[in-house]
């Protein structure tokens, strides 16, 4: 079953601006969704309308089989929505905030109360009941208003790049938290500039360019078909010349760091044997690029080249729109 | 509709009421305390110092004469700045859009707000006839016109405030109007004098202004006596609340102000 369908959707700003162009986009329930895109690609607009933030011009949105147009108030009780900047009253305390939202979902006060204590102890945000909002750090204010977002319990979760800004540590634990409530059966649409954030969270992405979801696929078939990856290596010794080895590239970074692109085909310890036999011994490699990043860049580059929806070389498990 | 969607908007209304009157209290130095000072200072210049060399007015001591005036016109300023500025403020910091992912229907939100402005309008209302009661004895002709002339009142200049912080693009609009047209439409509203005062054409113009009606009516509710038919005033109100209304709902589901 569809948790989310957006069909047609068109929004033109009074400037004229068309910042989404029919954008057809559907999410099965129970997904872990990733929506990318590069700045500017329509990825904020697309989520204020399906969370009833933005007007659309044109297009119909159905969570749940609801249709937004003709039954809004069922369509947004069942979706939570953490958005990208700040929006609270930075004078209310914690606990405020989560019970007044719960509030304006139709919780009883007593509920609400119940409901708010479970997600601040969940998010680490209890201790900070009584805090006013504007004493809260950036990390805190992320997780509140992840807490804030589920008082109400949404069969759909909406987060619009809700790490950024924050530290490795708190980042780990909300996606330790995203995935245990999406294994509990939330569905979760994500949008991250983060794209190992989408690549460790989601299951199936849509990038989104210039008002256009230009792909989408399951992640796993998408990392299969990536056609290569770059590693650096640094090199124990001196490199004097750089060897020819069939189907890796190379490319001398300086006298002891390359930096070599695997094939697809091709394995890392074939490239270790190759190596060993000039001589060359490998101390540590990593990985250049996030493979998931590596596969955005080709594909926005990609469309923004080419206006085919059929291109010679295009992955075959990433259904481009 | 269901019993439990009734709930659940009335979950929601209560939340917001609750919101709206914690907010005002919790400031109440800023939002309750000054107009029951400066309605003191009325009571004291105007009532006791200069009122009794100006002498009865419609057959009342001046003092008692302006009393209504001068609770309606804390009740009206009150109201008004109420929702323009909590609005306004939630526009401001986004948090408006609590509201606006939830189910919370627009006739709710608006219930809630204007609910807001009422609750401030009447707090400060009692405050205001409480020290009034200080300098003279008030006797009550009509009660019943008494409450709903006062509670109409508020609910009308709540939705203004409301319509005001829906078109404010900066802390200078939500100002504007309550500097530029309230205050001296209340001033010339009959608070401090009579319209069979004024010269010739003057009394007719003033018939122009709204609050008039209000303050007369009021007057009738206190006093038993008022320049203005008492329907005329009723109707007046009740016309321009359900216009207001109906464009404040319009605005909210257009977004305008609100939504991209």
């Amino acid at each position: 079953m569809s948790a989310l369908i957006a069909h047609q959707l068109r929004k033109v700003y009074p400037s004229g601006l068309e910042a989404l162009k029919g954008v057809d986009l559907s999410v099965e329930a129970g997904d872990f969704f990733a929506l990318l895109g590069p700045n500017g690609a329509g990825k904020s607009t697309l989520i204020g309308i399906l969370t009833s933030l933005i007007n659309k011009t044109a297009g119909r949105v159905e969570v749940f089989g609801h249709d937004l147009d003709r039954e809004p108030e069922q369509v947004r009780a069942r979706l939570g929505v953490v958005p990208q900047e700040f929006n609270f009253n930075l004078f209310l305390p914690v606990l405020e905030v989560v019970i007044n939202q719960a509030g304006y979902f139709g919780i009883p006060r007593r509920e609400a109360r119940v409901r708010a204590e479970y997600y601040l102890r969940k998010l680490d945000l209890w201790e900070r009941r009584e805090t006013q909002m504007r004493q809260l750090s950036g990390g805190l204010k992320r997780r509140l208003m992840i807490a804030r977002a589920l008082v109400h319990q949404p069969q759909v979760l909406i987060l619009d790049e809700p790490t950024a800004g924050v530290d490795i540590e708190i980042r780990r634990s909300m996606w330790h938290y995203l995935r245990e409530l999406n294994d509990n059966g939330t569905t979760i649409i994500l949008t991250t500039h983060y794209l190992e954030e989408a690549e460790s969270l989601c299951r199936h992405l849509a990038i989104i360019n210039h008002g256009a979801i230009i792909a989408t696929a399951e992640i796993a078939d998408l990392l299969k078909e990536l056609r290569s990856e770059t590693f650096v290596l640094n090199l124990r010794g001196r490199l004097t010349e750089l060897p020819a080895l069939g189907g890796f590239v190379l490319d001398a970074i300086d006298e002891s760091t390359l930096e070599v692109e695997v094939s697809r085909g091709h394995s890392i310890s074939g490239l270790f044997e190759a190596l060993s036999r000039y001589g060359i011994e490998v101390m540590s490699l990593r990985n250049k690029q996030n493979r998931l990043e590596k596969l955005f860049l080709d594909m926005v580059d990609h469309r923004s080249d080419t206006a085919t929806s059929s291109t010679p070389g295009q992955p075959s498990g990433v259904s481009y729109e | 509709m269901s019993d439990g969607r009734w709930k659940r908007y009335w979950v929601a209304y209560e939340t917001l009421v609750a919101k709206e009157a914690l907010r005002f209290l919790r400031i109440w130095i800023q939002t309750l305390l000054p107009s029951v000072i400066t309605t003191t200072l009325y009571f004291v210049i105007f009532g006791r110092l200069i009122g009794e060399r100006i002498g009865p007015m419609d057959g009342f001591a001046y003092l008692d004469f302006i009393v209504p005036g001068l609770v309606l016109m804390a009740v009206i300023t009150n109201a008004y700045a109420n929702v323009v500025s909590s609005f306004y403020s939630s526009k401001f910091s986004h948090y408006i859009e609590e509201l606006l992912v939830s189910p919370t229907p627009n006739w709710v939100i608006l219930a809630g707000y204007v609910s807001g402005g009422v609750l401030r309008g009447l707090s400060v209302g009692v405050g205001v006839t409480l020290v009034g009661l200080l300098f003279t004895d008030l006797h009550i002709h009509s009660y019943g016109i008494t409450l709903l002339i006062i509670l109409l009142t508020a609910i009308l200049f709540s939705l203004g405030g409301f319509i005001n912080a829906v078109f404010a693009n900066s802390f200078d609009d939500i100002s504007i109007i309550p500097t530029f047209v309230l205050t001296p439409l209340t001033y010339l509203g009959g608070v401090f004098y009579s319209i069979d005062l004024l010269p010739g054409i003057w009394s007719q113009v003033s018939l122009l202004n709204p609050i008039l009606y209000m303050v007369n009516a009021f007057r009738y509710g206190l006093l038993g006596v008022s320049d203005i038919p008492l329907w005329i005033a009723f109707t007046l109100i009740g016309c321009c609340i359900l216009v207001l209304t109906a464009f404040s709902l319009n605005l909210l589901r257009r977004g305008v102000g609100i939504k991209s």
